[in-house]
């Protein structure tokens, strides 16, 4: 099929319109047809997908599935997959359908709730696979609109000042990123990222207001895409939006927003700031890392001292995001393949544990540490699952979390040995937030009156909680499924990365000379 | 000679005549009885107008030596000024029926401001210029104190007078400096007098002086300060009818004036526009924010949104100019939905524009409360809704331009600004349940809400195809 990568992409949309425009009422009965009908849809987005991976040629760095069509003001309508993309749309196809399990207890508006998650799978299917630059700001932007709903509508108590801050934070940084896509379009006469990627833009130094700038244009652009990508990471010092979204976010939402929309920022240093301003990555490469670093330090400590286990595991996020712009900007292969990884592997854990947080959540409608304890007396299945992937975090061997970590720390220690000092403390660090939390919760004893009465996990529960199991112990112990996959992509990257810097260095060094 | 000048402007003096036609019938005829049947009927005419002209045959044409240019750009304006105002027109009907406001004096009004403002887009002569101004300005003045018996009426109609008077005024006395600099009226000739790109003194006061009326015009900060009382005071269905045609009026005839008399100086006017653009945009976008009166609020709103308008018009080049027309062109769409939400807003019959009065709206009425907030979104310029098509053309246009810090303060200006449009959508999907609005919506506004919404979503397509004829619109004012 010529337009399976398009099927994919708005199958959800369509499943919403359907939802929108069929289902009527908020009975029991519509409520419920309403969450099966959603389920039925990214299932079979899902499904559909499969053959774009079965059919994908991991040898060919070129992209696969392209579509192309005309659109408005000599844009393109243009997708397409290479072998980096495909791994974060198989992560939103795979992870969906889970998402919309978590949705299961939802009571309120839930046909509408239905909606704002297909439309947002289909926004971040397509920001993974756009290959038109302004294409993938619109879609990259408007999945800011059902987020924004998701946590203000369904969230908690302080969720309008989340949603707030979730939305204007993302836009901020977004609308620098457009300024710097308007002149890429300028400059280049085009708006095709392939096209863009083999694009030198100049990076000879200039003088702005007195200060030079090194890296020159590259150097700007790079701030500009940086200012979008480092906010939706979230690196440090613009991460405080996200404990906040994550609190809020009712479950569904927190698995989203951890598992995939957190995986955007790096996906757009892998796609835009690498390849198309190598000279920029160049420039910037210390001070990122250093910003890695200071997040995986900073975050773990001050996941250490929280009491709401949502916020602990948001700030756990903060600091694993770190290790994936730590091995971006590393600048080597096992940094690149480390850092989507690790971000890979995060999608699944962060999902297992948010859904992990739920499912007491659910039981005990709160998310105060304090208020557990004991709780593997009574529930001996979920103590074991949270078990799995409070090791998974800390990235115990035979776990994905492992892979990543390593891969990234090993690239690091390349490019730098004091970050990777710096960084290796933080799993440390991160062994002890994670196995105190689960210290906290799941053993000691069972003392307080209202826990007396809590069940374990359902079937509905257990269900979710498998495919991220399988998983995440797959990649730990055969990680080359996913490094055969990257390979190729990753090396052309890299060489790419490597000859426009190599040609700028001969250029200085004949200047000099 | 005098038939073919007439053949160019056949459609004005359609519409002239109409309107006196319609004023003699109505003074002899029914009075207030056929006021409904006149807005009908001058909604219809002004359709009617707005296809001929739209299917006029393309070139460029000019009538009473030079003194009236009907060209691409002006049939662009045109078309959008004439469905704007048949369609707030329309939308008014209900509002005035139920506040004892319907007269049949409104329509005709409308008509006569609507008639001035298709003279201004047309202006090739300062002369011209004036007198479509003043028409458009006059009849604006009388509809804005149309409820009569309310002070706040009367206040917004006499503040818009005094200050509407100060500003012609000036745009008088820059028009009569560039007549004394240049020797002539028309915009050719003016243009013929500069060379090398360089204004002197005297025309440079004139332009300054020209800039600061139709500044005022298209309420521009910091000639802004009318709008907001002027919005907040008239009657809702005048405020809606100003936030649309009048607005598109005053930017093309903008347009027309930098391009077509001051064409060789761009470098003098981008200066004026760039500032009067940046400080529109943040004026507009900070001030909103603690607006309560969802009337003020929509004239902050307004005067943000010709900030960006302006942004377009001053790159000086012809891809700004196709931006500020498609601009403009959903700029009114967005407001025709809004203002047809707006005109709805009313408890036990008596209209209401706190915003906090639409708190959980969303749970009364989910589908308008949905397509207000698509709307809101989209006026704010979150893509991929069509708003954000519009910013994406202006800032283009900017940059490329080498506008880049302007474009930069834009995109700030703009998110400042998206956060009163969210606290609309806070009120509506996550506010405190408050008092409910009554009173149901008639069918022809539910059409324009659904429809701009529909508009909104859809646009994103391919815009209708409105951007080509948008560039051969803007193209015909860089011949």
């Amino acid at each position: 099929m010529d337009n399976l990568l398009s099927i994919v992409i708005f199958l959800p949309t369509v499943a919403a319109l359907i939802l929108a425009v069929i289902l009527r009422g908020e009975d029991e009965l519509s409520q419920r047809n309403a969450k099966i009908l959603a389920l039925i849809a990214t299932l079979a987005t899902f499904i559909i997908s499969l053959p774009l991976l079965t059919q994908f040629d991991p040898k060919n760095t070129g992209f696969q599935f392209v579509e192309e069509y005309d659109w408005l003001a000599g844009l393109k309508y243009k997708v397409g997959l290479d072998g980096i993309s495909i791994l974060f749309v198989m992560l939103t196809t795979f992870l969906m359908p889970i998402v919309i399990g978590a949705c299961w207890t939802v009571r309120s508006r839930v046909k509408e709730y239905m909606i704002m998650f297909l439309i947002l799978e289909t926004m971040m299917l397509a920001v993974f696979s756009s290959l038109d630059i302004i294409l993938f700001y619109v879609v990259f932007e408007a999945g800011l609109i059902p987020m924004f709903l998701i946590v203000g509508i369904w969230g908690g108590k302080d969720r309008i000042y989340a949603a707030f801050k979730l939305f204007l934070y993302t836009l901020l940084g977004s609308v620098l990123m457009l300024i710097a896509i308007i002149y890429m379009w300028f400059e280049a006469g085009s708006t095709d990222i392939p096209t863009l990627m083999q694009h030198e833009f100049s990076s000879e130094n200039m003088i702005l207001f007195g200060i030079t700038i090194v890296g020159g244009i590259q150097s700007l652009l790079f701030l500009g895409f940086f200012a979008s990508f480092a906010v939706k990471m979230p690196m440090w010092p613009v991460h405080t939006w996200l404990p906040d979204a994550h609190v809020q976010a009712p479950t569904a939402g927190s698995v989203v927003l951890a598992a995939i929309l957190l995986k955007m920022g790096g996906y757009g240093f892998l796609r835009f700031s690498l390849p198309m301003f190598p000279v920029g990555s160049e420039v910037m490469a210390t001070f990122v890392m250093t910003l890695s670093v200071i997040a995986i330090i900073y975050t773990s400590l001050v996941a250490l001292v929280q009491q709401d286990m949502k916020k602990l595991i948001a700030y756990s996020s903060v600091a694993h995001m770190g290790f994936v712009t730590m091995g971006i900007f590393a600048l080597n292969k096992q940094g690149l393949d480390g850092a989507i990884f690790q971000m890979l592997s995060h999608g699944f854990i962060s999902a297992a544990l948010f859904l992990g947080v739920g499912v007491i959540y659910d039981r005990m409608h709160t998310r105060d540490i304090d208020a557990y304890g004991g709780i593997v007396i009574r529930m001996p299945v979920y103590a074991l699952i949270f078990m799995l992937f409070t090791m998974a975090n800390v990235g115990l061997p035979g776990t994905s979390g492992f892979v990543g970590e390593f891969l990234t720390l090993t690239a690091a220690f390349k490019a730098n040995t004091w970050i990777a000092f710096g960084a290796t403390s933080g799993v440390i660090l991160s062994a002890g937030y994670a196995l105190w939390l689960y210290r906290r919760v799941v053993f000691g004893d069972l003392v307080k009156e209202s826990l007396k009465g809590i069940s374990d996990m359902d079937m509905r529960e257990k269900l979710l909680m498998a495919p991220l199991i399988v998983m995440t112990i797959l990649l730990g112990i055969y990680p080359a499924l996913i490094l055969d996959l990257i390979g190729p992509s990753v090396n052309a990257l890299l060489e790419q990365v490597h000859a426009a810097q190599g040609v700028i260095i001969d250029a200085t060094s004949k200047a000099i000379h | 000679m005098i038939s073919t000048d007439i053949n160019i402007v056949l459609p004005e003096i359609t519409l002239a005549v109409f309107s006196m036609a319609a004023l003699m019938v109505a003074v002899y005829g029914g009075k207030d009885k056929l006021a409904g049947l006149m807005i009908w009927v001058t909604s219809g005419v002004m359709c009617a107008l707005g296809l001929w002209i739209a299917f006029w045959e393309p070139g460029t044409t000019t009538a009473f030596n030079g003194s009236f240019v009907n060209d691409g750009y002006a049939r662009f304006a045109k078309v959008v000024i004439l469905f704007g105002s048949a369609m707030m027109l329309l939308l008014s009907q209900d509002y005035l029926e139920k506040n004892k406001l319907l007269k049949f004096e409104f329509p005709i009004l409308i008509a006569l401001a609507t008639l001035g403002m298709m003279l201004m887009v047309s202006a090739g002569d300062l002369m011209a210029l004036y007198m479509g101004l003043e028409l458009q300005s006059l009849a604006l003045y009388v509809v804005a104190s149309f409820r009569r018996d309310s002070i706040r009426s009367t206040e917004a109609g006499l503040k818009y007078f005094v200050l509407g008077a100060l500003s012609s005024g000036l745009l008088l006395y820059g028009a009569s400096l560039v007549y004394g600099f240049s020797g002539t009226t028309n915009f050719a000739g003016i243009s013929e007098t500069i060379h090398d790109g360089k204004l002197g003194l005297g025309m440079l006061f004139g332009l300054v002086f020209l800039s600061v009326g139709m500044g005022f015009k298209v309420s521009a900060a910091p000639f802004h300060m009318w709008t907001p009382d002027v919005y907040e005071g008239s009657p809702t269905p005048v405020t809606g009818f100003f936030a649309t045609a009048p607005k598109v009026a005053a930017a093309g005839l903008f347009g027309r004036v930098v391009h077509d008399a001051f064409g060789g100086a761009i470098t003098d006017w981008q200066q004026i526009i760039a500032f009067l653009s940046f400080v529109s945009m943040f004026l507009g976008s900070i001030a909103a924010i603690g607006q309560t009166n969802i009337k003020r609020l929509m004239a902050y709103s307004s005067i943000a949104h010709m900030g960006f308008a302006l942004l377009g018009l001053s790159s000086g080049t012809q891809e700004g100019v196709q931006a500020l027309l498609i601009y403009m062109a959903i700029y009114v769409t967005m407001n025709i939905g809004v203002f047809a939400f707006i005109l709805n807003m009313e408890r036990d019959g008596q209209p209401i524009t706190d915003i906090k009065s639409l708190g959980l709206y969303s749970r009364v009425e989910p589908i308008r409360a949905a397509a207000l907030a698509a709307l809101m979104f989209s006026l704010a310029g979150i893509p991929p809704l069509v708003g954000f098509f519009g910013k994406l053309y202006v800032l283009k246009a900017a940059v490329n331009a080498g506008l880049s810090w302007l474009a930069i303060s834009a995109v700030i200006a703009s998110v400042i600004g998206a956060f009163y449009y969210l606290r609309i959508i806070y009120f509506m999907y996550f506010g405190t349940e408050v008092e409910r609005m009554t009173g149901k919506m008639p069918l022809l506004h539910k059409l324009a809400l659904y429809g701009a919404t529909l508009i909104m979503l859809l646009g994103s397509i391919n815009l209708f195809g409105i951007e080509a004829i948008a560039a051969d619109a803007a193209a015909s004012l860089f011949k």
